[in-house]
């Protein structure tokens, strides 16, 4: 069993400096495609979609509010991999994208929380409810707050990265515990609030599917853009004095 | 299958020679805890901490809500198990600090005992020392807020599942945090979302029995994540141990 099971690439990307090169090429293109789709979709969305017959207008944050929530899990589990891979194999650039997804998902999900407090405002009369869904995303919120807190507290950088990162693995098995217990205890303690969710989903009318869908593809392609630029200036501090940074910035060769 | 029974022999007798028996886990742990006990005791006066930090607690609730023993009996379950929560905090910070700072943590990982089964063993001594006198006193600070005595039992019940459960959860984060330069609020932040279907399911065991309803289904949730923490929390705790020691 001579023969790896890793393709080449992923060994030649693994590497800072080629990593640096091909995030810096990579990424005008990611985020001038989330641009141009997040014009798109919200134009598709806030004009050219339907008033709600309930909620009229106000219906039309769940394209802010959605995709970000969507996001807001999405870049949890990215972040739980890329700690995983630090972990396992010490992957240096695993280390960094885990660390510099975190800012990343906690914008996501303050954004849902706020944009959610938004609409519960009109909607359901109060800016905060203690219903289930809303609680596992401010449990969420602080995960991710937990997350940035223990990197930062760490002088050696590595090191913290590896220890917030198995934070994040703790994190993704405590998570599920919380989305259920926090449902459990809700229909305990008070009446079921209505799904709104589940209502939404089985019967959203095509003209605002579309642009909710194109929604989610602009804050994925804005999250790769972004976590590329952050990744680059993440190793560019890390391997501050090695080699291929000093020829980078014209610094003399020592 | 003949084997030779003279090199079973052997190897006690080398090592009897040597005058160094390597201690089984069992009386490892024994050790251990024999330390942390002699520990705590020379600093005994740092025990009674949580304790006063909760009666202080307690002792303020009525002063801010009124004396209403309607509405103190009422609300005294939750605020007891939150004040648990908080009091255990302080300590948790403080379970691996010492050790890392001497270099007890190095020959940890250097023993030949599992070192996840050494975390296990303080955090047991941990919680007998610092958790153990504040479900003790839970009677008196009970009284203090007007809890119905039939509720009583099953609080010190939940009480006694929940805080190991917390005690485990919070060592993989007290192992996390002890090589980070500070941690005090940062530990708080990191248990909250760990302590959360924690402290739904003890209170959701009080309010029942407050309620007249069953309560052994929350608890027998607590006791199932007992047994679930008691085998995966000290693996975890194992592994931020050495990311808390290496470098």
């Amino acid at each position: 069993m001579s023969r790896s099971y890793i393709p080449h690439w992923m060994h030649w990307l693994g590497s800072p400096p080629n990593f640096y090169r091909f995030a810096g090429a990579l990424r005008p293109w990611l985020l001038a495609a989330a641009i141009v789709a997040a014009v798109i979709g919200l134009y598709g969305g806030l004009v050219l979609a339907p008033p709600d017959y309930q909620q009229g207008d106000a219906y039309r944050i769940i394209f802010i509010h959605v995709p970000s929530a969507w996001m807001s899990l999405a870049i949890y589990v990215g972040m739980a991999i890329a700690g995983l891979i630090a972990l396992v194999w010490r992957v240096k650039l695993a280390e960094v994208i885990a660390m510099e997804s975190a800012p990343l998902g906690a914008a996501f999900t303050l954004i849902t929380l706020v944009t959610g407090s938004l609409w519960g405002k009109p909607m359901w009369g109060t800016w905060w409810t203690w219903d289930a869904r809303l609680t596992s995303e401010l449990v969420l919120f602080f995960l991710y707050l937990g997350v940035i807190g223990l990197y930062h507290a760490f002088e050696d950088r590595r090191r913290g990265a590896r220890a917030a990162a198995l934070l994040a693995l703790v994190g993704v098995v405590n998570l599920p515990i919380v989305h259920y217990s926090v449902q459990w205890w809700n229909t305990l303690h008070q009446g079921n609030t209505v799904d709104w969710m589940d209502l939404g989903k089985s019967s959203i009318a095509p003209a605002m599917l579309w642009p909710l869908l194109v929604m989610a593809l602009a804050t994925h392609l804005y999250y790769f853009a972004s976590i590329l630029g952050r990744a680059r200036t993440g190793l560019l501090s890390l391997e501050g004095g090695k080699q291929w940074v000093r020829e980078l910035v014209g610094a003399p060769s020592r | 299958m003949a084997t030779n029974p003279s090199s079973a022999i052997e190897r006690p007798r080398t090592r009897r020679a040597e005058g160094f028996r390597t201690p089984n886990a069992w009386r490892a742990c024994l050790a251990l805890l024999r330390r942390d006990f002699t520990l705590a005791w020379r600093r005994r006066g740092e025990l009674f901490l949580p304790l006063l930090y909760a009666v202080i607690v307690t002792a303020l609730f009525p002063f801010a809500l009124g004396p209403d023993p309607q509405l103190l009996g009422r609300i005294a379950g939750g605020v007891l198990l939150v004040i648990v929560v908080l009091a255990m905090l302080p300590a948790l910070e403080s379970m691996f600090r010492s050790d890392l700072d001497d270099g007890t943590l190095e020959q940890w990982l250097l023993a030949p005992q599992p070192l996840a089964l050494l975390a296990l063993t303080r955090v047991i001594a941990h919680w007998l020392t610092t958790v153990l006198p504040l479900i003790v006193v839970m009677p008196l600070l009970g009284a203090l807020l007007d809890l119905p005595s039939a509720v009583l039992p099953v609080l010190m019940l939940a009480l006694l599942l929940a805080t190991p459960l917390l005690a485990l959860l919070g060592s993989v984060l007290s192992a996390l945090a002890a090589g980070a330069r500070r941690s005090g609020i940062l530990l708080a932040l990191m248990l909250l979302p760990l302590a959360v279907p924690v402290v739904i399911f003890a209170a959701g065991a009080v309010a029942a029995a407050q309620n007249g309803m069953p309560y052994a289904a929350p608890l027998a949730w607590l006791a199932a994540a007992l047994v679930l923490a008691i085998v995966l929390a000290p693996l975890a705790c194992a592994a931020a141990l050495k990311i808390a020691v290496e470098a």
